[in-house]
Parts: C-alpha cells; sequence; structure tokens
C-alpha cells in the first residue's frame, strides 16, 4: 500500500468508528442529551431512556472507547460528558447533511443512467 | 464564507445533459431519487409541498420554494433542512438555498450541487440531526463511509 493510500485508511478508519457509534437510536438520544444538558450522570442518563441502566452504561463505553464521550468521574459517581474535540457539533451536522446528498446523488445516477 | 456555512458534491454523471435535466426538473422524477413525493410540478417562484417517502420519515411533509429554473442550466430552491418535528412552525426560521448546475461534458453531465445557509440556522436545529431516529444513520452508514474515505 503507498504512503498516500495507507493515510487515507487510516483517516477512514479513525472516522468510521465515530458514524458506527452514533448508528443506534438510544446512543444518538444519550449524545443528544450530553449536547443539550451537558455532563451528566448514568444515573440521570438512564431516566427517561427506556432502555435499562445497564444497558445505558454499555452505550456509553461503546461511544467512549469511540472518542465521542468521556468519563468525568466525580468522588464515586460517574458522570460523562462529550468530548468536544471529536465531535464539532457544526461540523458533525454538515456532515450528515453532506451524506444525505451522497446517498440522494447515488440514487440520482441509478436513475439516469440506469 | 465560512466553511460550516455550505457543503458542495461536484459529480459527473454518464448521462446527456438533457436527461439529468428531466430528473431535476420534472417533479415526479425528482422525488424518485430525493425520497419524496411532491404535489404538482415545478414553477419558478413558487412554493410547492412534498411528503418524505423513505421509510420511517412517511409522516414528514416539507415545503420546497422554486427560486430560479434555467432549462438544462440551473434550478434552485429554499427550504428548511431536516424540518423534522411536525410539531414546530419552521416558516419563520431561514431557509438554506439549494442549487444544481449542469454542464455538458462529452454526451456526460457534470453535476454540482450546493447546499448554503447553514451559518444562518438556529443552534437548535443543528442539533435535530441528532434528534432523526435510528433509521437514517444506518441506511446512510455505507455513503458516510464512502465520504470520509474520499474526504
Amino acid at each position: 500500500m503507498s504512503p498516500a493510500r495507507s493515510a487515507a485508511a487510516s483517516k477512514a478508519a479513525d472516522a468510521v468508528p465515530v458514524f458506527a457509534a452514533l448508528a443506534d437510536a438510544t446512543r444518538l438520544r444519550i449524545v443528544s442529551r450530553l449536547c443539550d444538558e451537558g455532563p451528566l450522570s448514568i444515573t440521570r442518563l438512564s431516566d427517561g431512556a427506556g432502555v435499562t441502566r445497564q444497558a445505558v452504561t454499555k452505550h456509553l463505553h461503546a461511544l467512549e472507547s469511540a472518542g465521542i464521550v468521556r468519563d468525568a468521574r466525580v468522588g464515586r459517581e460517574r458522570i460523562f460528558e462529550l468530548e468536544p474535540r471529536r465531535l464539532d457539533k457544526a461540523r458533525r451536522y454538515l456532515d450528515h447533511v453532506a451524506a444525505s446528498w451522497d446517498a440522494r446523488i447515488d440514487r440520482l445516477r441509478a436513475h439516469v443512467e440506469g | 464564507m465560512t466553511t460550516t456555512d455550505r457543503i458542495e458534491r461536484r459529480v459527473e454523471l454518464r448521462a446527456p445533459r438533457a436527461r439529468v435535466w428531466q430528473a431535476i426538473a420534472d417533479s415526479q422524477e425528482f422525488g424518485a431519487w430525493f425520497g419524496c413525493a411532491l404535489e404538482g410540478p415545478f414553477v419558478q417562484g413558487a412554493p410547492i409541498r412534498g411528503r418524505i417517502t423513505t421509510p420511517g420519515y412517511e409522516h414528514l411533509t416539507f415545503e420546497l420554494y422554486v427560486e430560479r429554473i434555467e432549462p438544462e442550466r440551473y434550478f434552485s430552491y429554499r427550504w428548511h433542512p431536516y424540518a423534522v418535528d411536525p410539531a414546530t412552525d419552521y416558516s419563520k426560521e431561514p431557509t438554506t438555498l439549494v442549487e444544481l448546475r449542469l454542464e455538458e461534458a462529452d454526451g456526460r453531465t457534470i453535476l454540482t450541487i450546493t447546499e448554503s445557509g447553514f451559518d444562518q440556522l438556529p443552534a437548535s436545529r443543528r442539533d435535530e440531526a441528532f434528534r432523526m431516529n435510528d433509521g437514517g444513520w444506518t441506511a446512510q452508514a455505507g455513503n458516510i463511509e464512502r465520504y470520509v474515505t474520499r474526504a
């Protein structure tokens, strides 16, 4: 593999876990709440989540290993917060918009080239 | 113009410009690839109502405000992107401008799509991308992967 290709591959590998980690309704909801309300404890995040505390903990670990959230433990209480560098809000939104357009362009291509 | 204000995509399609234009300017054909059902034809200066046809989003309706139609060259509209909450009145909020430009290239067509004006949107709207449910992200994972590989 050439150095350029290897750099591109490593960049993709770096980014994909973020998207994979977000491809789940519960995890999106957790990230959305951390976004709106700031750092929250597992207990608070489990309120109204519609899933068990154990499930929320498991989702938080998935988000943590993708670098989206971080453990900001306060004493014995585990608090999670967003990792801002990894997940810049505006950039993320535009990525989502761009991905929607890519999907539409794929369908347009199939429509006119078919 | 900041980097967070716009997105742009430029692609080459293996189809003549007239064919690509028809797929864009005919509202029924537009809906087929865009993922929506539109009521009536596109008319410059007029709004047109649509309903999302992507599974999971069928309850969502929206309006496109057609700005300019230049046959086989240019098509633009404004809309409220990700106006996903039926209970919210988006009509007073800023819109984004979507522009599609066509150029002929040896029997093929270069299509440039830009969507701009995101910096004017309220911050809460940007967050709404997150509130869209699982389906959108899962369905788009493949596209996203391709997108980031290309970036």
